[in-house]
């Protein structure tokens, strides 16, 4: 298990570091220039020079990257901007600061954001999901398919605009979205990032709800289901400890799939409700070519699906003792 | 011998399919005594492994429709409540399938599912299930109890699966054991043995057996009585001696010459049963053999194909078929 993780965390590090050469190399494929974004709208051609050699732009592409990587090791400083002290990302040509400081302070709400939605969407997904394979082909079981069918197909501007104006704006009954720290106060969190929560978990919970029901019908006709109520064990605990066990294992995975995403970015959910998470945050960088930022945000997003598949996998062994980590 | 343990009457069970109903069983009865081992025998789908989920209430409730009468020990099972039945199941009947594999839960340990059916039906503590659980997997020959009671299924051969399996069906001390098929997925020098571990399990606890398989060398050599089962009917009953030593029956005849015998010479072929089962959905008229049974113009096609045999005599070796007992013994030397 120990050797397993070292070994996926390495090769984590390796994917990351490819990620971000990718990421860097395709930024100087487009047409843009930070420098003369940075010097300002009137800007004589010597400033752009110095602009240039301030951002570490007059030295060769590798050379840049290579700064850029050991920035992360030992810190970098950008003379008249400003200090990036290791780990340093990358320093926002946009904002005079550097990355690091701008992710962290925008990753608690994109972290609440996903925590609440997937809690909601996961929780009622795989209720939903048992209770149509128990009551396979029976009413319970049809509103299940066909709302699961609707929720899969709908998207998240037109439920996040459906809802602001029917629950906030002409009902009341959830808050306009705004995000206030856990720590601050856990109640106006909640009630903060209710509607996002709930808009997210309409449009993922209908996989998990097929997901579930049709794993849980295949588990249910097992022959070990079979063998637990031979056993004697009360109807519940069949389908609760046994039947369900073996439908955790899609389910996990879909999960760390859309944990992944989620962390990386709602971008339209958070546009949508004028949310400034880490999704708002990339849109912003392409928009003003601050390649530091953007190389930020597409790593913490790259990130967060390496890290979920880790776990996903070290889940499966968790679940399922016949998996070996190797 | 007045009050059998098992006592099956009448038993009829439906399925209701998009194809249309089956007759999966039809109107079977027999009965299981103390302490003895009854083999149920038949082809895919005649009906054996039905009859027995149906004793324990493991059927489809939504799309299956159970009459007649199951008496276990004077208590009537069928219409029992749910309760009753999980009371029942793993403590007083207990079930063997056929493949232990796919019928252990591969995500709990052996000693845990063996345990659990002890606490669930004793309430005894996680300590002494587990206590137990090595006990019975003493008792089923498993070695290094103490060590594999905290194996999971996947780390057992085959073999060692089923013993696992038995040692789970018997932990409550059960009156009756349903074995379905209890060898069919072990290798032939497993299955004798574990044959032998159950036939020296019936002697140590007296429970009664109920053998359900589709190898005749395994009634043989394990039962007590046998109940010849074709498309969800009983057509011979009687004792082990009686039906396979003077077998009266032309479907029971035909199990018999597509059996290998180690006595025959290896040029005589086997003799394969002809035709095809029945459709359970679609009965032939009559008796149910009949589209595959060479004697039906010697019994006479009238009668054949036209009203149902019924077991005869009510007692003892009886067989559905409308050949004279002279007849019989005439063909089947």
């Amino acid at each position: 298990m120990f050797r397993f993780i070292t070994r996926r965390t390495l090769g984590a590090l390796v994917t990351l570091l490819i990620i971000a050469a990718c990421t860097f190399f395709l930024f100087f494929a487009i047409p843009a220039d930070p420098a003369r974004l940075a010097c300002g709208k009137v800007c004589p051609p010597e400033l752009l020079e110095q602009a240039r050699h301030n951002l570490g732009m007059d030295q060769p592409l590798f050379a840049q990257f290579l700064a850029w990587v050991a920035g992360i090791f030992v810190g970098r400083d950008y003379e008249g901007l400003g200090n990036c002290p290791a780990p340093c990302l990358g320093f926002s040509f946009v904002n005079r600061a550097p990355v690091l400081d701008t992710i962290l302070d925008r990753m608690p709400l994109t972290v609440s954001l996903t925590i609440g939605a997937a809690a909601v969407f996961l929780t009622f997904g795989v209720a939903t999901g048992i209770i149509a394979a128990l009551k396979q082909g029976k009413a319970l079981d049809k509103i299940a398919s066909v709302s699961s069918l609707v929720g899969a197909s709908l998207q998240i501007y037109f439920v996040g605009t459906l809802a602001l104006y029917f629950l906030v704006y002409q009902n009341h009954i959830l808050q306009q979205p705004k995000y206030v720290p856990f720590t601050e106060n856990p109640a106006a969190w909640a009630a903060g990032l209710a509607l996002p929560w709930v808009v997210l978990a309409i449009i993922f919970t209908a996989n998990y709800t097929r997901m579930t029901r049709s794993t849980m019908v295949e588990q249910l006709s097992e022959d070990y289901v079979r063998t637990a109520r031979a056993k004697g064990m009360p109807g519940r605990s069949v389908v609760m400890r046994f039947a369900l066990r073996g439908t955790l294992i899609p389910i996990v995975t879909i999960f760390g799939v859309d944990l992944g995403t989620l962390i990386g970015g709602a971008i339209i959910t958070e546009t949508t409700f004028g949310l400034q998470g880490i999704g708002q945050l990339s849109v912003k960088a392409v928009g003003n070519s601050d390649l530091p930022m953007l190389m930020a945000t597409v790593l913490v997003a790259a990130g967060a699906i390496v890290v979920f598949n880790i776990i996903v996998d070290v889940m499966y062994a968790v679940i399922d003792p016949r998996v070996r980590l190797s | 011998m007045s009050n059998p343990f098992l006592s099956v009457r009448d038993l009829t069970v439906d399925f209701h399919t998009e194809d249309g109903v089956v007759h999966a069983v039809d109107g079977l009865s027999f009965d299981v005594e103390k302490g003895t081992t009854l083999g149920i025998v038949g082809e895919s789908g005649s009906g054996k492994s039905v009859t027995n989920l149906s004793v324990l209430g493991l059927h489809n409730p939504e799309t299956t429709k159970i009459s007649g009468e199951i008496h276990l020990d004077g208590q009537e099972l069928i219409g029992a409540s749910r309760s009753t039945m999980e009371k029942l199941r793993g403590n007083k009947v207990a079930m063997i399938f056929q493949d232990p594999l796919t019928s252990l839960s591969p995500y709990h340990t052996i000693g845990r599912q063996i345990g659990e059916v002890y606490r669930k039906h004793t309430g005894a503590s996680k300590a002494e299930a587990k206590a137990r659980a090595v006990e019975m997997l003493t008792r089923v020959g498993i070695p290094q109890p103490k060590i594999r009671v905290d194996d999971y299924p996947h780390q057992f051969s085959g073999g060692m699966r089923q013993r696992a399996m038995i040692a789970m069906a018997l932990v409550c001390d059960p009156d009756l054991l349903i074995a379905d098929e209890p060898t069919t997925a072990l290798d032939v020098t497993v299955q004798a043995q574990i044959l032998d571990l159950l036939k020296e399990l019936q002697d140590q606890t007296g429970a009664s057996i109920i053998m359900i398989t589709h190898d005749l060398g395994v009634v043989a050599s394990t039962a007590h009585n046998v109940l010849v089962m074709y498309a969800g009917r009983a057509v011979e009953r009687g004792t082990v001696k009686e039906v396979l030593g003077e077998p009266r029956h032309p479907y029971t005849w035909g199990l018999l010459a597509s059996m290998p015998r180690l006595t025959a010479s290896v040029d005589v072929p086997l003799t394969p049963v002809r035709g095809t089962p029945p459709s359970l959905i679609n009965l032939p008229s009559g008796c149910p053999f009949h589209p595959r049974c060479d004697y039906v113009n010697l019994a006479g096609p009238e009668l054949c194909r036209g009203e149902r045999p019924e077991l005869s005599p009510h007692r003892g070796h009886g067989d559905a078929c409308y050949l004279t007992l002279a007849q019989k013994r005439e063909i089947h030397q």
